[in-house]
């Protein structure tokens, strides 16, 4: 059996990864994509330690993140296309209603 | 079960594709490439959790995230259909300050890890894998967020609904 340091790197890495596309991207839908990204990184350290601890309530919390996860992009792609709608932009610069 | 020649050469083979194609993702610039990447990367995410035992989350994980959720994706990019391609990335600062948080990130987690390399045996003994244990657990134990979890659909249903909707119908 593969050590299970191994995987929990492979999700530090992945959640790093997903941080730099975050702050390196200037559009909204790939940036919610980086979201993602880091959504499956705690993901994958959720299942090893419940694999780790040989015990299902992990993959149990996996589920739900996963069923949020869904919920979450249709509301958030909804906006997008909102604020694609009526600003015809999605760079997250453009957007600076709020800034006075 | 696989041996353990076999199970490192698919971890690395899988961590390649994972880690490989999210660095596409920051490099390629184009919209609906970075979508299948994402695909790929979802994908061979799937594979790693069927290496850690737990066959039902990467089912899951490969028809909801590999497939719905990012063709969720790829119908917004082709409903928003850029005339003008996208502005070169953002300023250099923020490249250099996003590189310096990535490796203060990346060193906080090795040091959080440090500890659990020792940690090479597992508990051996049966293994509470199967989809059958997860749905019981899913019923009993958890039976209240399970409900909750679909009143938080409906709502996100309606919401993305009402978002959409044109004006005045």
């Amino acid at each position: 059996m593969i050590p299970i340091s191994f995987f929990l790197l492979l999700s530090g890495v992945l959640f790093v990864l997903g941080v730099i596309t975050f702050f390196v991207k200037k559009d909204l839908i790939t940036m919610f994509m980086a979201i993602e990204v880091m959504l499956n990184a705690s993901n994958l350290a959720l299942v090893s330690f419940s694999r780790l601890s040989n015990s299902l309530d992990g993959q149990v919390i996996v589920f739900f993140i996963i069923t949020v996860a869904a919920a979450e992009a249709a509301v958030g792609l909804a906006i997008i296309l909102l604020i694609f709608k009526q600003r015809k932009t999605i760079k997250p610069e453009d957007l600076n209603l709020m800034k006075g | 079960m696989l041996d353990l020649k076999m199970s490192y050469f698919l971890f690395s083979l899988l961590t390649i594709f994972c880690v490989g194609s999210i660095v596409g993702m920051i490099i390629s610039k184009n919209q609906a490439y970075n979508a299948l990447l994402l695909v790929l990367s979802f994908a061979s995410l799937g594979g790693i959790f069927g290496l850690l035992d737990a066959p039902f989350i990467a089912v899951v994980q490969i028809i909801i995230y590999a497939g719905a959720i990012m063709v969720l994706f790829i119908f917004v990019i082709m409903m928003i259909n850029l005339k003008e391609p996208l502005p070169p990335e953002r300023k250099r600062w923020t490249l250099y300050l996003s590189g310096i948080l990535a490796i203060v990130l990346l060193l906080e987690f090795f040091l959080a890890l440090k500890n659990t390399f020792n940690v090479s045996t597992l508990v051996e003994g049966e293994r509470l894998s199967s989809p059958t244990e997860l749905g019981r657990l899913l019923f009993t134990k958890y039976l209240w967020p399970f409900e909750i979890t679909s009143i938080l659909i409906i709502a996100s249903l309606v919401g993305a609904i009402v978002l959409v909707k044109k004006k005045g119908k």
